[in-house]
């Protein structure tokens, strides 16, 4: 939690833990602020960060011009007193914010040192404080992702398709064979592959399902397995044999011509063309 | 928490004839006793802390005044035993934890993130916690830092909540923390937050010389009570 010693700004949440931080580091009272040198030692913390964004540090800067005010007050003479009304020690202000504040800090630290669910007790069911992170698999039952969650998954593709570049004139449209090969390369570094991974973002709406039609496909021999942890949820792809050669060889051997192009490439059957 | 609980228990368990002897003791102590396994079985089946109210509802026999006796023999048994649980009085109701020194082992089990818990989370919730129902300049003014952000996140979390606004020039929200927030850090209700700290060195102001000494004892001179008076005195609005 602590961090080591170099001053960043981050470091501190905001200018009145900066403040603490320099009382305590002078070993002085926060009834009795050395006002000058913790102003010359605020403003040179902030001279550190030449990279300081207004937005961050705005609240930095506000302290750095009443700690600058206070100084310039307490440089000056006493005006004359009019009234009776002793004149206040202009640092009086700042005092009560920063007692205040520290009031508050050790009830924040008395909160975070207390047994947290979650953390240090538990109880039953176990809490869900934090949802998991992503990446982290839930061990929750999953099943075969049928044909209603894959559409439904493809739509949410389809959705999130950006619209594709205006002028590409010519480009040759992918066929399904090209599809099939994308889908199992993809499988050559990694055991699985998400669904929506599948698609780039800028892919049109032809490769989308030129490549939905060819996970079908793979699917239906048995090449690729969809998997789905829960209703709604990500769909995961694996191969259902062993490796990516074996895929292949699965593929020209039951798969329907169209998925491995027939006996040659450039007759067209294969293309999934809508023209 | 679970510690008063369960002193309060040993003195009931002692009281009511533990080690018990003979007779109509010895019955009450096996009814107590088997009161104090449904009970168990209760909370938990409930998971959730459950109040005294459902608990004697769902029972449908022992009285109040039973329940709560049951409970504390409960949390006793527990404390008593070194068991892996505790009786926890949390939001309200009675609530079985683990126990904090069995936390290491259990977070490795269920291999959870434990909830993330900021110094800028934990001063916001102070604030709010100790000064509810307050709005976000009331934690700006304290902090010293923008406290949007921290204040959004904290109630997507379900820690604080929005319980009004106040009739202010521009009716601000006011936030409050919630039952969450009690579940969170194990505190039977608001009362039992520790007391804030009285300002400290604050009371430099009152110096020895402000005192004086009178037939009615000793009290502050009204300069020096004008002087305490610049620091809020209580903590907590209720």
């Amino acid at each position: 939690m602590t961090a080591p010693c170099t001053v960043e700004l981050e470091l501190f949440r905001g200018p009145l833990d900066l403040l603490l931080h320099l009382i305590k580091k002078n070993e002085v009272q926060i009834t009795d602020i050395p006002i000058a040198t913790i102003t010359d030692q605020y403003l040179a913390l902030l001279e550190q960060r030449p990279d300081l964004n207004l937005d961050g540090a705005g609240e930095y800067l506000v302290m750095a011009a009443t700690l600058m005010v206070i100084k310039s007050r307490m440089l000056l003479p006493e005006p004359a007193v009019e009234d009776d009304e002793p004149e206040e020690d202009p640092r009086a202000d700042l005092v009560r914010q920063l007692l205040e504040y520290q009031r508050f800090r050790e009830a924040a630290a008395a909160l975070g040192d207390r047994p947290i669910l979650a953390r240090d007790v538990f109880a039953n069911p176990p809490a869900a404080a934090d949802p998991a992170p992503p990446g982290e698999a839930v061990p929750a039952t999953a099943h075969e992702a049928s044909l209603g969650d894959l559409l439904a998954a493809l739509r949410e593709v389809l959705a999130r398709r950006r619209p594709p570049p205006r002028h590409e004139v010519g480009e040759p449209e992918r066929s399904i064979a090209e599809c099939v090969r994308m889908i199992l390369a993809r499988f050559t570094l990694v055991d699985e592959v998400d669904f929506a991974d599948l698609f780039a973002p800028e892919a049109g709406r032809h490769e989308v399902i030129a490549t939905f039609l060819a996970l079908l496909e793979l699917i239906r021999v048995r090449v690729v397995r969809a998997r789905q942890e829960q209703r709604f949820g990500a769909i995961t792809l694996a191969l259902a044999v062993a490796d990516v050669a074996e895929a292949t060889a699965r593929v020209r051997e039951t798969g329907h011509r169209m998925l491995w192009g027939g006996g040659d490439d450039g007759d067209g059957n294969g293309r999934c063309g809508d023209r | 928490m679970e510690t008063d609980a369960a002193a309060i228990a040993e003195e009931t368990a002692n009281g009511n004839g533990h080690p018990v002897a003979e007779g109509g003791d010895a019955a009450r102590a096996g009814d107590l006793a088997h009161l104090g396994g449904v009970l168990e079985s209760l909370l938990f089946a409930a998971g959730a802390p459950v109040t005294v109210a459902r608990l004697v509802e769902a029972l449908g026999g022992p009285g109040r005044a039973e329940v709560v006796a049951a409970l504390e023999a409960l949390a006793a048994g527990y404390e008593r035993e070194g068991r892996g649980l505790r009786l926890a009085r949390v939001a309200g109701g009675y609530q079985l934890r683990t126990p904090p020194e069995h936390g290491p082992w259990v977070r490795r089990l269920l291999g959870q993130r434990p909830p993330r818990l900021s110094r800028a989370t934990l001063e916001t919730l102070a604030i709010v916690a100790y000064r509810q129902p307050c709005t976000r300049v009331d934690v700006e003014a304290i902090r010293g830092v923008d406290a949007d952000a921290v204040l959004t996140t904290l109630v997507e979390r379900r820690l604080v909540r929005i319980v009004g606004r106040k009739e202010a020039p521009g009716r601000p929200l006011l936030y409050g923390t919630t039952r969450e927030f009690l579940e969170l850090f194990g505190l039977p209700d608001l009362g039992a937050l520790p007391p804030l700290r009285e300002v400290g060195e604050g009371a430099d102001v009152l110096t020895a010389q402000d005192l004086t000494v009178g037939p009615g004892g000793v009290a502050a001179t009204p300069a020096a009570s004008e002087a305490a008076g610049d620091w809020p005195s209580d903590c907590r609005s209720s």
